[in-house]
């Protein structure tokens, strides 16, 4: 079981409530998922055309709101977040996520720190997501934030792990949980997110936009479960060279 | 007296409190962050808040989000 600041999680995949066709599909796949954490995102009420109120839509029973700081691009804007967040009946955990370049959506490093530092001391509970650089995800352990999210690839792109040997580190050197977050676009992304030891993984536009979202879900839980288990079991070593798997002796008839 | 919602200019009656604006714009009260003139409110402040000329408000709410 995976336990992150206390709490702990049975399910080791993470879910985003974002681009959904529908409210009900949101919540159908969500549940396919078996997650227990869900990111929501805060945003302006568009006065003129209310949309339906997603929190009313998820059992917060069941679910732990993770509230993002997206659309923050320095470190005051995510702090301004989190504290309407939590205002809001969001509670004190936090996906700390800075990203001043919208192309790449990219987390700026030097503000993350700053604002973790800050939410820290404000008894928040920090979840930084972070570009898979080993020595940051030390200096944010360092200031106190409950567990580390390296990116796969950016925001939305579906690439997977492109930053495998850099998360490798991070994992080996971890005191807190890792959760790898972004860009795990299909189940066997996340496999080997979990297969190298990562503790669990955030899932969002996979599901979300998957031609069957209930059915995704219970594809990439299933995913999680199998790397879990394969991380559990330890997997076998790499070799450059071949090793057979029968037998080499006892073919003397052959010849 | 005018007040200024979430970027645009709005006219409520004198002593509007934050609650019936909220209730005016079709929203429910549990539903909605508030932050007025830069400071955020707590959910138990929107009944006795009442708004002044040219107050700045800005209505949140939780959508989608990864």
């Amino acid at each position: 079981m995976l336990t992150i600041a206390g709490r702990i999680f049975h399910s080791r995949l993470f879910g985003g409530t974002g681009k959904f066709s529908s409210p009900q599909v949101m919540k159908d796949a969500l549940e396919a998922s078996g997650c227990e954490m869900v990111t929501v995102a805060l945003r302006r009420i568009d006065l003129k055309n209310p949309e339906d109120d997603i929190m009313s839509m998820l059992d917060r029973q069941r679910y732990l709101f993770l509230p993002n700081t997206s659309g923050a691009r320095d470190a005051n804007e995510a702090v301004r977040l989190a504290h309407l967040a939590r205002a809001s009946g969001g509670g004190n955990w936090l996906k700390l996520e800075v990203t001043p370049d919208p192309r790449t959506l990219l987390p700026d490093p030097v503000e993350t720190l700053k604002a973790a530092e800050e939410l820290v001391k404000d008894d928040f509970i920090v979840l930084p997501y972070i570009n898979a650089d080993p020595i940051l995800a030390l200096r944010l352990q360092d200031v106190g934030t409950a567990a580390i999210m390296p990116l796969g690839s950016p925001i939305g792109t579906n690439q997977g792990i492109l930053t495998l040997p850099q998360i490798e580190i991070i994992i080996e050197q971890a005191r807190v949980p890792v959760v790898v977050d972004a860009g795990l676009g299909a189940p066997s992304h996340v496999a080997q997110a979990m297969e190298i030891g990562a503790d669990a993984v955030l899932v969002n536009t996979a599901i979300a936009v998957a031609g069957d979202p209930v059915k995704m879900a219970r594809a990439f839980a299933q995913a999680v479960e199998a790397g879990r288990t394969a991380f559990e079991s330890g997997l076998g070593k790499k070799s450059s060279r071949a090793e057979a798997s029968s037998p080499q002796v006892g073919l003397e008839f052959l010849r | 007296m005018k007040i200024i919602c979430n970027g645009e200019e709005q006219e409520v009656r004198t002593e509007c409190t934050v609650s019936e604006l909220i209730v005016s714009l079709g929203l429910k009260p549990e539903t909605v962050v508030v932050e007025c003139d830069a400071v955020i409110l707590k959910l138990d402040e929107y009944p006795t808040r009442q708004l002044h000329e040219g107050s700045r408000l800005e209505l949140i709410h939780f959508v989608g989000g990864g």
